[in-house]
C-alpha cells in the first residue's frame, strides 16, 4: 500500500511539475483572491481586522477546490481509469498517494498564502508561525477529504460545479477548526483543542478514504 | 396481513395527524412561559425526528446495505434515494417551523446557532446527494457513489444531535431524551407530543412507500421507452 502510495504521489507531482498549473494558475489565483479580501476590508480595516484567519482559510478552500478538480482531472482522459484498474493497484494506496500529492501541492500553495496573509492582511509574524503546525494538519485533512470527494464527483456531469456542493459542507468543520486555531495563535485562546480536532479529522478522512476509495473506483 | 397494513397506513396516518392538530390546538393548555407559541412543540420536534434521524438513518442504512456485497440490490438503492428525498423535505420543514418559532422567541428568523447551522448543512448534503444522483447516468456507478456519499454525510447527524451539549447554543436541550433522563414535558402535552411523533413517522412511511412505487414505475417506463426506441431502430435496420 505504501509503495503504491509513493508511486501515485510521485506520478501526480511529476505531472504537476511538468505542467506548472499550480505555479502559473492556482497560486496566482490564490494571491489574487487574498488581495481581493484585503480590498474588500479596505485599507484601514485590512490591517486591524480579526477576520484575517477566516479570510485566509476561505482563500485556501477556493485554491483547494481548484486543485482537487485538477488532481482528478489528470485521471479523467478516456481510458486512464480503465488502464489504472488493469494495473491492479491497491485502491487504498492510490487514495493515499493522491492525498499525499494533493497535500504537498496544498502545503506549497499554503506557504505562499501564509506569506501573503502576513503582507496583505498584516497578521503578526510570530502568531502566524505558531499557527503553522495547525495549518499543515488542516491542509492535510483538506487534501484527504478532497481526494475522497473528488473521486465521488469525477467522471459525472459537471464535476467542477458538483464538487463544491458536495465538499464544502464537509470542509466546514475543517475550516472552523483551522480558523479558530489560527485566531488562537494570533490573539490568544485554546489553540491545542482546535489543532486536535483537525488531527482527528485528518485521521478520520484517511481511514474513510482507505475503506471507501476502492468502492468508488470499482468497475 | 401485510396488504391490510398497507391499506390502513394512509387512513391511520391521516387520523393521527388530525388528532395531533385537534389535541395540539384545542385540547392542550398553553405553556406558562411561551403561551400558545409552545404548541409548535407538536410539529417541530416530530419533523426533526423524521428528517434528521428516521429518514436520513434509513437512507444511510440502505446505502450501507447496498455497499455490502451480500445485500447489494436495486431495492436498497431505491430505498436510500426515496428516503433521502423525503428527508430533504422534512429537513426544510424543520428549518421553516424552527424559524417561525425562533422569530418571536429569539427576535430573529435565523441565528448562527450550532444546531441550526448543522441542520442547514445536513439539508445541503441531502441536496448534494440528489445532485450527485443526477450527475451520473450509469445506474451502478450512480448507486455506488451516492451510497458512499450518504454514509459520509451521515457523520453530520450525531454532530447535530450533540450540538446542544458541545456548544453554548440558543436552541433548547432535549425535551424527552435529555442526558439526565428526566422528562421535561408531562400529562396531556406529553401524550400529544407522542402522538405527533407517531403520526409524522407514519406520514414518512407513507411518503417513502408512495415515492418508491413511483420510482419503480418511472424506471419501468424508462426501460420500456428505451426498448421501444431500440426496437424501432432495429426495425429500421431490417428494412
Amino acid at each position: 500500500m505504501i509503495r503504491t502510495a509513493m508511486l501515485v504521489a510521485a506520478k501526480d507531482l511529476r505531472i504537476e511539475r511538468r505542467s506548472r498549473v499550480l505555479l502559473w494558475q492556482v497560486v496566482p489565483f490564490g494571491v489574487m483572491a487574498l488581495l481581493l479580501c484585503g480590498l474588500a476590508l479596505g485599507p484601514v480595516r485590512a490591517g486591524h481586522s480579526n477576520a484575517a484567519p477566516g479570510l485566509f482559510y476561505v482563500v485556501v478552500v477556493l485554491v483547494a477546490l481548484l486543485m482537487i478538480n485538477r488532481s482528478q482531472g489528470v485521471e479523467s482522459t478516456p481510458g486512464t481509469r480503465a488502464s489504472v484498474a488493469t494495473l491492479g493497484l491497491d485502491p487504498a494506496g492510490v487514495f493515499l498517494g493522491k492525498s499525499l500529492a494533493l497535500a504537498v501541492e496544498l502545503w506549497l500553495a499554503g506557504a505562499v498564502l501564509v506569506a501573503g496573509s502576513v503582507l496583505v492582511l498584516h497578521t503578526a509574524l510570530h502568531g502566524t508561525l505558531v499557527a503553522l503546525p495547525s495549518i499543515v494538519v488542516d491542509l492535510g485533512a483538506l487534501s484527504a477529504a478532497g481526494t475522497l470527494y473528488g473521486a465521488l464527483t469525477s467522471g459525472g456531469a459537471g464535476p467542477a460545479t458538483l464538487l463544491p456542493v458536495l465538499s464544502l459542507p464537509a470542509f466546514a468543520p475543517l475550516l472552523i477548526a483551522g480558523e479558530r486555531s489560527f485566531s488562537a495563535a494570533l490573539y490568544g485562546g485554546a489553540l491545542w483543542q482546535w489543532w486536535v480536532i483537525s488531527l482527528v479529522a485528518l485521521v478520520a478522512y484517511l481511514a474513510l478514504g482507505i475503506l471507501l476509495y476502492g468502492v468508488l473506483e470499482e468497475s | 396481513m401485510r396488504q391490510l397494513a398497507q391499506r390502513l397506513l394512509g387512513p391511520v396516518t391521516l387520523g393521527l395527524l388530525a388528532a395531533t392538530i385537534w389535541l395540539g390546538l384545542w385540547v392542550t393548555p398553553p405553556d406558562r412561559v411561551q403561551g400558545d407559541l409552545a404548541r409548535l412543540v407538536y410539529v417541530h420536534p416530530a419533523m426533526a425526528w423524521v428528517g434528521l434521524y428516521l429518514s436520513f438513518g434509513t437512507a444511510t442504512i440502505a446505502s450501507a446495505l447496498y455497499l455490502w456485497r451480500r445485500t447489494r440490490s436495486t431495492t436498497m438503492d431505491r430505498v436510500a434515494h426515496c428516503a433521502m428525498e423525503v428527508s430533504l423535505v422534512f429537513i426544510v420543514l424543520t428549518l421553516v417551523t424552527g424559524s417561525i418559532w425562533g422569530r418571536p422567541t429569539w427576535g430573529v428568523w435565523w441565528a448562527w446557532d450550532a444546531r441550526l447551522t448543522s441542520t442547514a448543512i445536513l439539508g445541503v448534503l441531502a441536496l448534494g446527494y440528489l445532485a450527485l444522483r443526477r450527475a451520473n447516468d450509469d445506474v451502478e456507478l450512480r448507486a455506488r457513489r451516492s451510497a458512499v456519499f450518504a454514509i459520509l454525510a451521515a457523520i453530520n447527524v450525531p454532530i447535530i444531535h450533540f450540538s446542544v451539549l458541545w456548544w453554548r447554543t440558543l436552541h433548547q436541550g432535549a425535551t424527552v431524551f435529555s442526558p439526565d433522563r428526566s422528562l421535561k414535558i408531562h400529562g396531556l402535552m406529553a401524550w400529544t407530543l407522542l402522538i405527533s411523533f407517531v403520526a409524522v413517522s407514519l406520514a414518512y412511511a407513507w411518503l417513502v412507500r408512495a415515492r418508491y412505487r413511483l420510482e419503480v414505475k418511472r424506471e419501468a417506463a424508462l426501460g420500456q421507452s428505451l426498448e421501444g426506441v431500440l426496437e424501432r431502430r432495429r426495425a429500421e435496420g431490417v428494412r
